[in-house]
């Protein structure tokens, strides 16, 4: 599979991480230090098979592993004013957006795929941390309504997978006013009825996670995924204490009842496909006929137990179910 | 007793001397009031050319002014017959958010602020504007209550940002802060934000969604502090300067890129100069712009609230 070795290495390059032996082949684990081959380790879904570490997966790996076949269409992202502020720190932040985007102009952190999942329809939206560490300014802003508008043309469930440190800085308060920009996609994604489900991974924070990112009808996150608002060295500056044991792990986030589950990633195709069938497909495929209702007299409803009455759905629900004892 | 900030000192070495002489003449010496009249034409001039020029850096610490007029002191001279109402009913109150119900200027409104606070005790209650979880889930209930009675809903933003800690982190910030964006884009009355001093990221958005956002003249607006994006990006909290002028967080700038619908003049000098004078300005303001959108239908405010959103970030600043 070419995507495997087109991947790995550009998203090395991008996050500036000087490889512990020549030419990118072993990739060390960042929780248990172990080298892992890169080619385990992307069949291994960038999972470290060491310690179960989850390594930040590049988008396009992500599109693959969640689509049926690994098969998706990437969906041309609008164009967008780059650098509108004429940003300049330390660097021109046309410079940095030149570099990351390696001759394709287009490009920015969040890439759109749509295709099926489990045969269902669906669009996915994923965040490249490996760009810009993520941050959502004008064109991840863009993209994510772009995804918000597909899915309700498509009558498609819409996934979002956040991966980001935050806003994009560089384009002030252009990236904070894509917080209710977003938060306008997922409106327009629930209006359609539609569900729409975040899978948190990581790191979600700043203002990403205050906007859409919290808002999934169904948040998902991956196993040790950071998850928060404020950044931990904030915090700490803040407060001056020590931050608990896991603080702001998924784990943590789901004791706390922000989420509603943690799923590994092998686990989250799956999870995804039951998710959006049972969103999606709410009556049973074929009918199904009271046992209890058939051996009894039709409206004698008196003396039975709860648990007997659970089954398909009785009354005019379930054209079947008394017309055919009397039939 | 007057705060000067830094770059005001020329401005209070002459005020001082205004002082003096005004000491040193009991009302009558002629000589002594022409003096006075002309050092307070030259302060004046001297506020007027200042301001005229302010950096951004310079507006950071004007928006920041101790003296600058906070929510509580503009509900008090703007809402009549104000009811706070408080809590979340979810976990707490936080103070860092005030908000009910009033009457503005005739009609009925729901009010959400964030108040600083204005000596150390009132810093430390309202815990620097900084609110925590239950501030947003304040504000989302008090917005529910402005669309269920039909009542226009007004918001005051001047935070240095939401808060940084534990326990909100654990109780959920950034869902508090994503839902309050939620509820106030879902809105069917009219919502009309004033950006009164510092409008700090995602803790001042919360707040701001609405059919008209005003700032006063020298409110900031940003996406972070210019400190916080200035360790970032400098790797220095020093260069904060720098990053004031590159953030383009000014009402000017944001009025350009179509991020604010108004700017609302200061006083000569500052609101903190003449707290009464600005707050009136401001009153005027949000009369003007809550006339602009009173009369049109809940359905149609709520969808033009969403294409002015979706509009921003086409153009950008040359
Ligand atoms: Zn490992």
């Amino acid at each position: 599979m070419s995507w495997l070795t087109n991947f790995v290495r550009p998203k090395l390059r991008a996050l500036g991480i000087k490889p512990d032996v020549p030419d990118n082949l072993w990739i060390k684990c960042p929780n248990c230090e172990q080298m892992l081959f890169h080619r385990e380790l992307a069949a291994n879904l960038h999972v470290c098979h060491y310690c179960d570490h989850h390594l930040r997966l590049p988008a396009a790996d992500r599109l693959a592993m969640l689509f049926d076949e690994g098969a998706f269409q990437t969906i041309e992202l609008p164009e967008t004013i780059a650098d509108p502020l004429r940003f300049r720190d330390r660097r021109r932040y046309s410079e940095r957006l030149r570099d990351a985007r390696h001759g394709d102009d287009r490009r920015d952190a969040v890439l759109v795929g749509h295709g099926t999942m489990g045969g269902h329809p669906a669009v996915v939206a994923a965040f490249d941390f490996g760009f810009m560490g993520g941050s959502m300014g004008v064109a991840a802003g863009e993209s994510l309504l772009a995804a918000a508008n597909l899915a309700v043309l498509q009558d498609a469930p819409l996934i979002v997978v956040p991966a980001s440190g935050g806003a994009r800085m560089q384009e002030g308060i252009l990236s904070l006013m894509q917080m209710p920009r977003t938060v306008i996609g997922v409106q327009q994604v629930r209006e359609a009825g539609l569900p729409y489900i975040v899978v948190l991974a990581d790191p979600t924070t700043g203002g990403v996670t205050a906007s859409f990112a919290m808002l999934g009808d169904i948040a998902l996150a991956e196993p040790g995924a950071i998850v928060g608002f404020a950044g931990t060295r904030v915090i700490q500056e803040t407060i001056r204490e020590k931050l608990p044991a896991g603080f702001q792990r998924a784990e943590y986030l789901h004791d706390h009842g922000m989420v509603d589950m943690v799923v590994h990633r092998r686990a989250l195709r799956d999870r995804l496909i039951s998710l959006i069938g049972l969103l999606r497909h709410p009556r049973p495929k074929a009918e199904v006929v009271s046992l209890e209702r058939r051996g009894e007299g039709a409206g004698k409803t008196s003396d039975k137990a709860p648990q007997e009455k659970v089954g398909a759905a009785p009354g005019p629900a379930d054209p079947k179910g008394s017309p055919a004892k009397g039939a | 007793m007057r705060t000067f900030l830094d770059f005001e000192k020329p401005v209070a070495e002459l005020e001082g001397k205004i002082e003096e002489l005004r000491h040193l003449s009991d009302g009558g010496d002629i000589n002594i009031a022409e003096e006075v009249g002309r050092l307070q034409t030259k302060v004046d001039r001297l506020l007027r050319q200042t301001y005229a020029k302010l950096s951004p850096w310079q507006k950071v610490q004007v928006a920041r002014h101790a003296d600058r007029p906070h929510v509580q002191q503009i509900v008090s001279t703007l809402i009549e017959d104000f009811v706070p109402l408080s809590g979340d009913r979810l976990y707490g109150e936080d103070a860092a958010v005030v908000g009910g119900i009033g009457r503005f200027r005739g009609y009925s409104v729901v009010v959400v602020g964030q108040e600083k606070g204005s000596d150390t005790e009132g810093r430390v209650r309202h815990n620097f504007g900084m609110a925590h979880p239950e501030g947003y889930r304040k504000a989302r209930r008090l917005m529910a209550l402005a669309d269920q009675f039909g009542l226009p809903l007004l918001t005051f933003v001047d935070t240095p940002g939401a808060y940084p800690g534990i326990g909100a982190e654990e109780r959920g910030q950034a869902e508090a802060i994503a839902r309050c964006i939620d509820a106030s884009l879902q809105l069917r009355v009219p919502v009309i934000c004033s950006i009164i001093g510092e409008g700090g990221s995602g803790g001042a958005i919360a707040v701001a969604t609405g059919d008209r956002i005003l700032m006063m003249e020298h409110a900031i607006y940003s996406v972070i502090s210019p400190e916080g994006c200035a360790s970032i990006l400098w790797r220095s909290a020093e260069r904060a300067t720098e990053a004031a002028d590159a953030l383009r967080l000014t009402a000017e700038d944001l009025a350009k890129l179509g991020v604010i619908d108004g700017i609302v003049p200061e006083p000569l000098g500052g609101a903190h100069r003449e707290p009464a004078a600005a707050i009136a300005g401001l009153g005027d303001a949000v009369e003007a712009a809550l006339h602009e959108v009173r009369s049109l239908d809940g359905s149609v405010l709520r969808a033009r609230r969403r294409e002015k959103f979706l509009a921003m970030g086409k153009t950008g600043l040359s």
